[in-house]
């Protein structure tokens, strides 16, 4: 690929521009990002917070910040709710996309309306999530469209109160999740599952192999990376899981803070100007994301032969990306 | 035997067709029925919302439109904000991922390497996690309540960058390069005028996204604009929410929802080929 501009070594002046083009993001980078994450850091080691109107801090207080998070238990009730709001969308999210995918993949099916349909599953996932979170709370809300539907063809005797129930709420946050990302996670596999050989299938084929043979023996075993990559990316949006619940609950995660996400408690602690406990919870995500990230990807790439894994990485990242 | 066997295939071929279509029809249906629920209320009177759903729509569209224009959230001002956001993110984060891009594409140096795999490095870091020093700084260097913090980050795009470096590995032929050096082109000049057209299918795509990331944003807004005319949409959406929404008009909530919803949902419809294609675009061709 770059060939020529090694050939061209008498030129080699030109390549100090490969510096220059590089300043615009390595300066946003640093004042946008880096700095502000350095200091995020720091500041999760000192006690500063608002009393009222009296500010307390900072001073220097070590880890004791951690300490309170964790002690506090709350950490841990939160970081459970949105791991189970995630997977209740995650799971039937990734169920749907491969068995959509093999289907508009699948020769044999010939479907039609294809494009339609992917325009039509893809959709939900460009609607402002604040918007749809907010649209899902009026249509289930106590004397919303939903529960006169309900009401109207006598599924139900009283108007159901989805927003007081532990699990109705979980339930309509997954929900939303899996919408808006489904059609995303289909066009990814079908990108994954086309790019294998055609000749496996048409070998399997002429051997008998039934469409499920073919799905699981073939298919599912050569989309292992690009598994893995959906995995590790909704893992970490999970983890990042904040419009929806927040505007959903209002911001309190009700009913009893059971779909409270670890992103609302961070903003609540921003917007009380709790810049300690703030500071400390955000270094704690950063440490959870990157050991998701590492574990996700071990486990799955247990059984690859040593040395396979940065093949295996590289190879992802380009699919993904693709 | 063989003849039993292709009929059974056939069958089951069949078959297998018939459950798609009755699971894609589902899942269509799973879909789109939220936002003809918000049309058909879009369209009726508070009174008519109270008395419980219809599948017809209501003659009040404009009344409720009417009412939700003159009322007391300035949501036009709140869209156009949104609308010069997202549309000043788009463009300089498409034009400088493509220069970074291009920065690791086309020259050789020595900390090239070390910062491709930077780059690849922090994309997984999530934005909210340095949020506090982030608004802190905003803070110090009395940038809050500006739309600053919410458009110059968009240059630094680790996920643009890659897409556009990729783009680039299959589709910048560096011959063209070394043409316009020898015919004596400055390197800003063979970037804008040289690379930049080349690379307009992957610009495009990756201004969709940008755009519509940057228009959904929710978290980073709120934390940054206080003022009620600087307000993007999202914010006066969960604002809405905020508010004692039972004591509002309905007509004039769902009318709102749809003002947020529904211009999307055209501007998609009108786009999705670059969207849908997009997605998986760019590697395809390598």
């Amino acid at each position: 690929m770059n060939k020529t501009v090694h050939k061209s070594n008498h030129l080699n002046k030109h390549n100090r521009w490969g510096y220059y083009f590089l300043i615009p993001f390595v300066v946003i980078f640093v004042v946008f990002q880096l700095v502000p994450l350095i200091s995020t850091i720091y500041n999760s080691f000192f006690e500063n917070y608002m009393s009222g109107l009296k500010q307390v801090g900072p001073r220097f207080v070590g880890f004791a910040n951690f300490k309170a998070l964790i002690s506090s238990g709350d950490l841990f009730v939160y970081f459970k709710n949105t791991m189970i709001m995630w997977a209740l969308g995650f799971v039937p999210q990734i169920l749907v996309s491969l068995l959509l995918g093999a289907w508009f993949t699948d020769p044999a099916l010939r479907l039609k309306g294809q494009r339609f349909f992917k325009t039509v599953i893809y959709l939900p996932n460009l609607i402002m999530a604040s918007a749809f979170s907010m649209l899902f709370f009026t249509l289930f809300s106590d004397s919303g469209p939903v529960n006169s539907i309900l009401l109207q063809i006598g599924v139900l005797s009283k108007a159901f109160k989805f927003m007081s129930n532990v699990w109705s709420v979980r339930g309509l946050v997954a929900m939303m999740n899996f919408l808006m990302w489904f059609g995303n996670t289909t066009i990814l596999l079908m990108a994954g599952m086309m790019g294998i050989d055609q000749s496996l299938f048409e070998a399997a084929e002429v051997d008998g192999a039934s469409a499920r043979q073919i799905f699981f023996r073939i298919t599912l075993p050569l989309l292992r990376p690009i598994l893995i990559y959906v995995m590790i990316t909704s893992l970490i949006g999970g983890l990042q899981m904040f419009d929806v619940p927040q505007v959903l609950t209002n911001g309190k995660g009700d009913p009893m803070r059971s779909s409270m996400t670890l992103i609302m408690y961070l903003n609540k602690h921003l917007f009380s100007k709790n810049y300690g406990m703030a500071g400390a919870l955000s270094v704690i995500l950063l440490i959870i994301t990157g050991i998701l990230s590492i574990i996700v990807f071990r486990v799955s790439a247990a059984d690859e032969v040593r040395g396979g894994r940065h093949r295996d990485r590289d190879k992802l990242v380009k699919e993904e990306e693709s | 035997m063989s003849n039993k066997k292709t009929a059974k295939n056939t069958n089951s071929v069949h078959g297998r067709r018939a459950v798609a279509y009755i699971v894609l029809i589902l899942l269509t249906f799973l879909c789109l029925v939220w936002f003809y629920v918000l049309f058909i209320n879009a369209t009726r009177s508070n009174a008519q919302l109270k008395s419980g759903f219809t599948p017809f729509p209501g003659k009040y569209l404009l009344r409720n439109l009417r009412n939700l224009f003159n009322g007391p959230t300035p949501v036009i001002r709140g869209m156009l904000n949104s609308l010069v956001i997202a549309g000043c993110s788009a463009v300089l984060s498409v034009y400088f991922s493509t220069m970074t891009a291009f920065a690791i594409h086309g020259y050789e140096f020595r900390a090239k390497r070390l910062i491709f795999t930077f780059i690849l490095m922090i994309m997984m870091i999530p934005t909210q996690v340095s949020a506090l020093g982030f608004i802190r700084l905003m803070g110090k260097m009395k940038l809050t309540d500006t739309y600053i913090p919410l458009i110059l980050p968009s240059i630094a795009a680790p996920v643009t960058f890659f897409y556009m470096k990729q783009y680039m590995d299959a589709n910048l032929p560096a011959s063209l390069i070394e043409a316009a050096r020898i015919d004596g082109a400055g390197e800003l000049k063979i970037f804008n005028t040289i690379v930049l057209p080349l690379m307009k299918p992957a610009i495009a795509v990756q201004a969709i996204f940008t755009f519509v990331a940057s228009w959904n944003n929710y978290f980073t807004p709120n934390l940054i604009i206080n003022s009620k005319m600087k307000k993007t949409l999202p914010i006066l959406l969960a604002e809405l929410r905020n508010s004692d929404w039972k004591t509002f008009d309905m007509g004039q909530v769902y009318a709102m929802i749809a003002f947020a919803i529904f211009p999307v949902i055209v501007v998609y419809l009108l786009l999705s080929r670059y969207i849908v294609g997009g997605v998986t675009a760019g590697g395809v061709k390598e």
